[in-house]
């Protein structure tokens, strides 16, 4: 006889919860979409729909057309595309050397990181301003990348994998003649991949969403990255164009949204690397 | 020979592999550090370059700062207000997916969405949100929740604006904490919350018995990692008050206070340094206490 199991209201309770849950966090940004396509006359009118008749794509069109919107959204790539691919070389060599090479001072290198990571980002603020003023970096695009192309907890996530790792076939490509630097890119990299796609996702993001280091070190508008863009969609008469901010918003999540989707088991990776720590 | 040789040759390959990570961090982070340190004693001028070495000048400065002070009361606020309830929330909603829900990866997958935005974005969609005709208000006025039915100016009031923050920043930082628990959470046998039916425990007991202790480790990270970041927290409260921390100096941290010094009329990049050493000092003791209190963490890198 098929079970009929009675309806258990503490199982009630639980969907409850998560769905109350759900709709709490998806509600800002179904607003965040709903508004991108709605005049800013409607936005401030105090309604509530997120449907209205008169949606359109003219604040698309707008930051697209008129607005240095697709500027900052090349620089935000340029940034965060170079940005990754440094991070990436450079945190995996460190990471690399850090665990299968044998040589004097290793330690102290590995100890010195290890106490610059415990340093507040936000206290290096001002001294890197300085620093960067000092170099003539201020407003570029090596402003917004150098400081930030090494990532210690990345390079220890990687010393982390290469210590775990069967040390075979480096051996065996000894054997075979190769150097260290080709054993490294061609043997050593590629194994790597799921760890160095990890850590690339996790910098990239990184670089899309920062707000205070170009809000610092950019003076000049078509310089911006995406996110402080997203602050001058301002008028003097409307004071915020929520219209525009929105659908400016609702395109600077896009990309992540996509990377998110192609490589979601990344993302847990990730996660669980850091808890684990 | 061959031996002393090879050794060199791999001694030169271990430092050229490491070198750009060396040099960019010596530079960025090690040389930085010790120039914000050494910037905290003197007076410095930007424009004419010049530092003159005051001593402890700036740190008696400090000790009597009541901006300092009201920035500290604030920080510290939003830290013991956020923290805990987004902790607690995350492992809630964690051990909530794990007792056979349907759908559970969906879910996670979904809620996943504020963990990928940018804080500039989540804060223009939350200052929308609460703006005088936004959907918060308009909601309450449809239940009646405002008496006279007048709108609350979130976003103008002192004793608004940081709730507002505060609630955000609760709201963005579940979904990724909520992720970290479950898959600890998946990991636990089965069999512990199976004996403990057997024992007569009710939803209640297995979850503050058997949840909460098995997780600990990772309340200790979680704990740590919002502290560390709420203790800094800048973006969202620029954002929100235009970069001054009003009104009022209701939602000045101390890292915006850190800039208005520094970048504010006056410039006073010296002064303001002092006070990033004294909120580094704040994190790292806070931090050393969360640990301590949350003892049995081990952090092996």
């Amino acid at each position: 006889m098929p079970s009929f199991k009675k309806i258990n209201p503490w199982r009630i309770f639980l969907y409850l919860i998560l769905l109350i849950f759900a709709a709490t966090t998806l509600y800002p940004f179904l607003w965040m979409v709903a508004a991108s396509f709605m005049p800013l006359r409607e936005i401030v009118g105090g309604g509530m729909r997120l449907i209205v008749p008169d949606m359109s794509l003219d604040n698309y069109r707008h930051i697209f057309t008129v607005t240095q919107f697709p500027r900052w959204f090349l620089n935000s790539f340029i940034v965060a595309f170079v940005g990754t691919i440094l991070n990436v070389l450079l945190n995996t060599m460190a990471g690399y050397s850090l665990s299968r090479l044998e040589y004097p001072g290793r330690q102290a290198v590995f100890y010195a990181l290890l106490a610059l990571i415990m340093i507040p980002g936000q206290v290096l603020l001002v001294p890197n301003f300085m620093l960067l003023n000092e170099l003539g970096m201020l407003d570029s695009y090596t402003a917004l990348i150098v400081p930030a192309m090494v990532n210690i907890s990345h390079i220890f996530l990687m010393r982390q994998f290469f210590i775990n790792f069967p040390s075979e076939c480096e051996e065996a490509a000894y054997i075979d003649g190769l150097g260290r630097f080709a054993c490294f890119f061609r043997i050593c990299m590629p194994l790597a991949r799921t760890a160095i796609a990890t850590q690339a996702i996790f910098v990239f993001m990184g670089f899309w969403n920062e707000f205070t280091r170009p809000m610092l070190y950019i003076r000049s508008m078509d310089m911006l990255t995406l996110p402080v863009g997203l602050q001058m969609f301002q008028s003097r008469d409307a004071g915020q164009m929520w219209n525009q901010i929105m659908a400016a918003a609702t395109v600077s999540v896009v990309p992540i949204v996509i990377i998110y989707l192609i490589f979601n088991k990344y993302f847990l990776i990730g996660l669980r690397m850091d808890g684990d720590k | 020979m061959l031996n002393i040789k090879r050794k060199t040759r791999d001694t030169l390959q271990g430092y050229a592999f490491v070198a750009p990570a060396i040099a960019t961090t010596m530079v960025f982070l090690g040389i930085a550090s010790i120039f914000v340190l050494f910037m905290s004693f003197n007076r410095v001028n930007i424009i004419q370059q010049s530092y003159e070495w005051v001593g402890f000048n700036n740190y008696r400065l400090a000790w009597g700062d009541p901006m300092l002070r009201r920035a500290i009361r604030n920080t510290l606020t939003f830290s013991a207000v956020v923290v805990p309830t987004q902790t607690f929330l995350a492992l809630v909603i964690a051990s909530v997916l794990n007792s056979n829900i349907k759908f559970k990866k969906t879910f996670r997958s979904i809620v996943f969405l504020p963990t990928l935005t940018s804080s500039a974005a989540l804060t223009m969609i939350f200052m929308f949100m609460f703006s005088m005709r936004g959907p918060v208000n308009s909601m309450m006025i449809a239940m009646g929740l405002l008496e006279m039915g007048e709108p609350i100016n979130f976003l103008r009031s002192s004793q608004w604006s940081m709730r507002v923050i505060m609630i955000m920043n609760i709201w963005s930082t579940i979904p990724m904490y909520m992720t970290l628990y479950l898959a600890s959470l998946q990991e636990l046998p089965k069999s512990m919350y199976e004996a403990a039916s057997i024992d007569g425990a009710n939803e209640f007991k297995k979850f503050f018995y058997i949840t909460i202790p098995y997780l600990r480790p990772i309340t200790t990270f979680v704990l740590l990692t919002g502290v560390i970041g709420t203790l800094q927290m800048f973006d969202q409260a620029f954002i929100f008050s235009g970069g001054d921390g009003g009104p009022a100096n209701s939602t000045l941290t101390i890292a915006l206070l850190v800039y208005r010094y520094a970048f504010g009329p006056g410039s006073a990049m010296g002064y303001a340094s002092t006070i990033a050493i004294l909120l580094m000092v704040l994190i790292l003791t806070i931090s050393f206490i969360v640990n301590k209190l949350n003892k049995g963490d081990e952090r092996v890198y």
